[in-house]
């Protein structure tokens, strides 16, 4: 029951009531909620497609669903879980919430480019949503031409130009953070200053900006072809299909370190709070956010070795894409580094970080056999790339999202989330996953390939592990569904600084102001500075 | 509560200066993108171009290049007449700013005029892919591609000068109105930036797809 | 051997057995990572965990040196990974001078395969033990791949154009193929077997048949019907370039530049012959796109492969790897390849 405390100060969920306040409210910081209500709700339906699949899954035949409706639910797996909920997820609600007050400042450089990326995000995932009720699309997230163009007999323009419009969202959103990031730090918050979860937030900006006008393009060209029976990528009519393919990688590639790289920037606070130490190599972490953003726009030929691009391409693309795995391999040891003689608490939002570490090193690792030649044109198109991708988009980002949730909960909504029960999913979540995911390698290396409805028998008992981790990992995803919500009624009030945190965010009140700081602040120490932070209570 | 000729200075902001600074910075940063955008589109052009080129020459022949040129020729004035708005706005002309974008917006309005004359022309010609695309002579298919890259882009290009036309004309109702001074003329500054940035393309689609293999004619 | 458990891989053939030692390699060095880091982590939170809420740790300042190695360290494990993986690649890549020809057509949503003399099958692929097989793959609509897991083999096959991919099976079985591009509704249905059989099984099998004709030989009477052979005549110099001996050689287009008259050429010249015209020739050939579908159109190829230049009978052409056998006397229907004598 909630006690009656005087709160004399007003924040920014007091300040206003009403739909309105909400609806066209310029603070970034109701933004960033009106974007935690839509991932969300975009996560558990994707979500439920990925369920129907794993059902359909657990027995060899087909049986379940129709072939179709099953290309069309791994379609909408795969379009809703990238486009439209992590993209978005942490840049434009964590970072949409943090930018600003980490830095200083009283909100983003432009507040109403930055509700209007929301409005846009909303009308691209509704026109997605719609396209799925009145039928959906079989493309896969992939949409390769000319089956997408010229074959598929699903609402591939609706579902095309829902993508195309969401994509705007996530260019203002990188606009937004550049400029903010650039031109309004507070007094004496230098670039080797900064937390580095910002470092993390302009790497992913730069790619957002330079790669998400290309995958728009890319759909444009697709949605005419298609609307008008051009012959762009239709071999038929003249055109060529690999160029399709070259133009979607250039940006979905990159577009996999906008999803990981605002993950990397909340484990490295999250690892130095829960160890009271500045972060590793803090220069060297820094560095490698933006060499990532720069390299992971030269790979894009590796998900292509086996697409008829020329074996001296396939080369280069293969050495480049070993050098982009430097810098993630930089960062993986440099928080191993930070909890060296630390002083280490096993909060939740740890416990998240030590699940992404592990888990991003498994799949980043798996990621290296991939740019290995002749290794990929094997396991390429199977089950073993699934497993890559997942390790990394749910065992990194997904762990990531959640520890930074965890973490901020209380400075975000002024309320403890429940420790308990927090650990206990954290730990669910990494038993689910890797039961889920795990046998998926081994059956890919076998040859069981990717986007199949029914498959030999031979398979089927990966399968069964597969599916039963994904009902755990269902259940572990459920629980801070519950308890977060929860907790906005009924959680223990949240003091300014549980954690006993640097940064910025931590030196005002939990929930915020409206303008975030009374004065705005000025900075003359290094990031992660722990020496002048009092003595705190036992939390 | 600011009124029209004052400065609003926005709550986020310490002072103008940022204020001016991070705006026209967002502006260069969008146009960033917008390289990007076209970009996609000049790569595909560029690739097919270096695949086929005798069809893009023996395509190319069919487009007129002296109303391609006149099109450039409309264009390049209107940046001229954009940039004479920005100095006016620069030195307090406000009547001169108000004139001058008017000005800009007409060239722009003759600019998409000749050009849907020309994709007209193309349709009465069978030379529109999608639409009865008729060409039966050398390499009809990769013809058609030219044509289809044409359209996609000349398309794009002109939405986006519809884009343009309607930010000057809401530039050109506030600046008569008085709503810009020499300490405050960024939107005008920033719309500049953007029409600058249109007309570049332009330059660029001009001679990629009018003045290809002209020998051949 | 429970059937819904595979533990193991087979290993059909040399490529994939040098695939599974890089894959060894790759392992262990995962293996070793990622038990460090996994290791680290837990021995750090322990030994390290908070005692009490007043513990100010020392700090400890970033060593380059530790940077250096971790970075440097990695760089060169990789750069194993990189080399090795090129090598197996071009392995893959590269098919040997005397590998026998098959043809695949995917369509939605089967596998057509074509023996050069003959055989059709669906679904299904026989081939000879230890003869490298060269697959010359096209699809008929959209982009589907060639998997044949146990000889570690997949390439796209792509509407309208030719892919290669080959291997060498090294043991007799039954091996899957499944289609490893999403390629629409029945993706998952598009699958079948490759039997690798004994030699002499394999020539049993393959006169089996009932009286099928060679490609080349069919090919010869799609020439002929589609009236090919009144232009492109090889008793005198015509309107159209001679086709004997081309195959495999150099042509000069109209154009200046030169281009090699692979399978790809010969595809593009029947259904769009205008966009690349032979040096000293009109624009006057007609387009056979919607005349031919890409069976005749193997059978065309392979019918205009088999026109040697006129040379010593039982020679080979000159030229390169896939020079075809000579004709020999002009005019008479090519004989069919005696037992023995390999195609090209």
């Amino acid at each position: 029951m909630i006690t009656a405390t005087v709160e004399t100060r007003e924040n920014y969920l007091t300040h206003e009531y009403g739909v309105k306040s909400w609806l066209l409210t310029q603070d970034h910081k109701r933004i960033a909620l009106l974007y935690l209500g839509a991932i969300s709700f975009f996560f558990f339906l994707g979500g439920i497609f990925a369920t129907v699949i794993r059902l359909e899954l657990l027995t060899p035949p087909g049986d379940l669903v129709s072939a179709q409706t099953y290309n069309k639910l791994f379609s909408l797996h795969g379009i809703i879980m990238v486009f439209l909920f992590l993209v978005p997820s942490i840049p434009a609600t964590l970072g949409n919430f943090l930018v600003p007050m980490m830095i200083g400042a009283k909100d983003l450089a432009f507040p109403k480019l930055n509700l209007l990326s929301w409005y846009i995000l909303m009308v691209g995932g509704l026109l997605v949503l719609y396209a799925m009720l009145v039928g959906g699309v079989d493309t896969g997230w992939t949409f390769y031409v000319p089956f997408s163009t010229s074959y598929a007999n699903t609402y591939v323009i609706m579902t095309g130009m829902g993508i195309f419009i969401a994509g705007f969202s996530s260019i203002l959103t990188g606009l937004n953070f550049i400029v903010t990031i650039h031109r309004m730090r507070a007094p004496g918050l230098t670039w080797f200053r900064l937390p580095l979860f910002i470092w993390s937030m302009y790497a992913t900006s730069i790619i957002q900006v330079l790669g998400t006008p290309v995958i728009a393009v890319t759909m444009l060209l697709v949605v005419l072809e298609r609307g008008f029976h051009l012959g762009i990528f239709d071999p038929a009519l003249g055109g060529d299909p690999v160029l399709f393919q070259h133009l979607f990688w250039f940006y979905s590639h990159p577009a996999v370190y906008i999803m990981v790289l605002p993950g990397m920037g909340v484990i490295s606070e999250i690892v130095s709070v829960y160890s009271r130490k500045k972060v590793f190599g803090y220069r060297a972490v820094a560095f490698s956010s933006v060499a990532i953003a720069i390299l992971s726009f030269l790979v894009w030929g590796h998900h292509m070795f086996v697409s008829s691009q020329s074996v001296y391409a396939s080369m280069v693309f293969s050495f480049l894409s070993f050098l982009v795995a430097v810098p993630s391999a930089i960062k993986v040891f440099n928080w191993t580094a930070t909890l060296y003689k630390g002083s280490i608490s096993y909060d939740t939002p740890m416990l998240y970080a030590f699940g992404f570490i592990g888990l991003f090193t498994i799949g980043g690792l798996t990621g290296t056999f991939l740019a290995t030649l002749g290794f990929d044109v094997h396991v390429t198109d199977t089950y073993f790339i699934v497993a890559h991708f997942h390790y990394i988009m749910v065992g990194g980002t997904m762990m990531a999202y959640l520890g930074g949730l965890h973490y901020w909960w209380p400075k975000m909504t002024g309320r403890m989330y429940p420790e308990l029960w927090a650990r206990l999913s954290a730990l669910v979540i990494f038993l689910g996953f890797n039961l889920t995911f795990f046998p998926q390698f081994i059956m890919g290396y076998l040859g069981m390939p990717r986007r199949y409805h029914a498959y030999p028998e031979e398979f089927q008992v990966y399968h069964v592990l597969s599916t039963a981790g994904a009902s755990v990992l269902a259940v572990g995803y459920l629980i801070p569904l519950v308890y977060l919500i929860w907790s906005l009624r009924y959680g223990k009030l949240a003091p300014d600084n549980p954690w006993n945190a640097s940064g910025l965010e931590w030196q005002t009140t939990s929930p915020p102001p409206p303008e975030n700081f009374d004065i705005t602040p000025v900075v003359n120490h290094e990031a992660y500075d722990y020496s002048t932070l009092e003595e705190m209570k036992v939390g | 509560m600011a009124n029209h000729t004052t400065l609003a200075l926005r709550h986020q902001f310490d002072n103008v200066e940022q204020q001016k600074d991070a705006s026209t910075f967002g502006m260069w940063v969008f146009l960033v993108t917008e390289i990007l955008f076209f970009g996609g589109m000049f790569c595909c052009y560029t690739v097919y171009r270096s695949l086929y080129p005798s069809a893009f020459g023996h395509a190319s022949n069919h487009l007129d290049v002296m109303l391609g040129a006149v099109s450039t020729a409309v264009l390049i004035c209107s940046s001229f007449t954009m940039a004479c708005a920005v100095n006016s706005a620069a030195t307090g002309a406000k009547n001169a700013l108000a004139a001058f974008l008017w000005v800009t917006i007409l060239f722009a309005a003759a600019f998409l005029v000749v050009e849907m004359s020309e994709w007209h022309m193309l349709y009465k010609e069978g030379l529109m892919p999608g639409f009865n695309f008729t060409y039966h002579d050398v390499d009809p298919a990769h013809v058609q591609l030219f044509f289809c890259m044409y359209f996609a882009m000349t398309g794009l290009h002109a939405s986006h000068v519809t884009i343009g036309i309607g930010l000057l004309v809401v530039m050109a109702i506030r600046a008569s109105r008085g709503a810009f001074t020499p300490q405050y003329y960024t939107p005008i500054e920033i719309s500049g930036l953007y029409w600058h940035f249109v007309d570049l393309v332009w330059i660029f689609l001009f001679p990629l797809y009018y003045l290809i293999a002209r020998h051949l004619h | 051997m429970n059937p819904s458990l595979k533990l193991v891989l087979e290993q059909a053939s040399a490529t994939a057995v040098h695939l599974d030692y890089l894959t060894l390699y790759l392992l262990v060095v995962a293996a070793i990572f990622s038990t460090l880091i996994f290791a680290l982590i837990f021995f750090f939170a322990v030994k390290y965990r908070r005692r009490s809420n007043h513990e100010r740790p020392v700090e400890v300042h970033g060593a380059l040196t530790l940077e250096i190695i971790w970075t440097v360290v990695p760089f060169i494990l990789m750069m194993v990974m990189f080399v090795w993986g090129v090598n197996v690649f071009f392995e893959m890549s590269r098919p040997p001078d005397d590998a026998m020809n098959v043809y695949v057509v995917g369509k939605q949503w089967m596998w057509k395969t074509q023996h050069l003399e003959g055989q059709r099958e669906i679904n299904e692929l026989h081939v000879p033990l230890g003869r490298p097989i060269k697959l010359t793959m096209t699809s008929e609509d959209v982009i589907h791949s060639f998997f044949m897991p146990a000889f570690r083999v997949k390439f796209d096959v792509l509407p309208g154009r030719y892919t290669t991919a080959w291997f060498n099976p090294t043991k007799t079985g039954k091996y899957h193929l499944f289609c490893a591009e999403y390629c629409g509704t029945l993706h998952s249905g598009m699958i079948g077997w490759i039997y690798v059989m004994e030699p002499a099984e394999y020539e049993t099998w393959l006169a089996g048949g009932s009286g099928s004709e060679s490609l080349a030989s069919r090919g010869e009477k799609l020439f002929q019907y589609l009236a090919c052979a009144n232009c492109h005549r090889t008793d005198q110099p015509g309107r159209c370039p001679n086709l004997q001996g081309m195959f495999g050689t150099g042509v000069q287009l109209t154009t200046g530049e030169t281009v090699k008259a692979d399978e790809s050429y010969i595809r593009e010249s029947i259904l769009n012959p205008s966009a690349k015209i032979v040096a000293g020739y009109q624009n006057i050939m007609p387009s056979f796109q919607g005349q031919v579908t890409e069976e005749d159109l193997l059978q065309l190829m392979e019918y205009i492969k088999s026109l040697g230049k006129p040379a010593a009978a039982g020679g080979t052409a000159a030229g390169n790897a896939t020079a075809p056998p000579v004709r020999v006397g002009r005019g008479a229907a090519p004989a069919r390849p005696a037992p023995g004598q390999k195609n090209r």
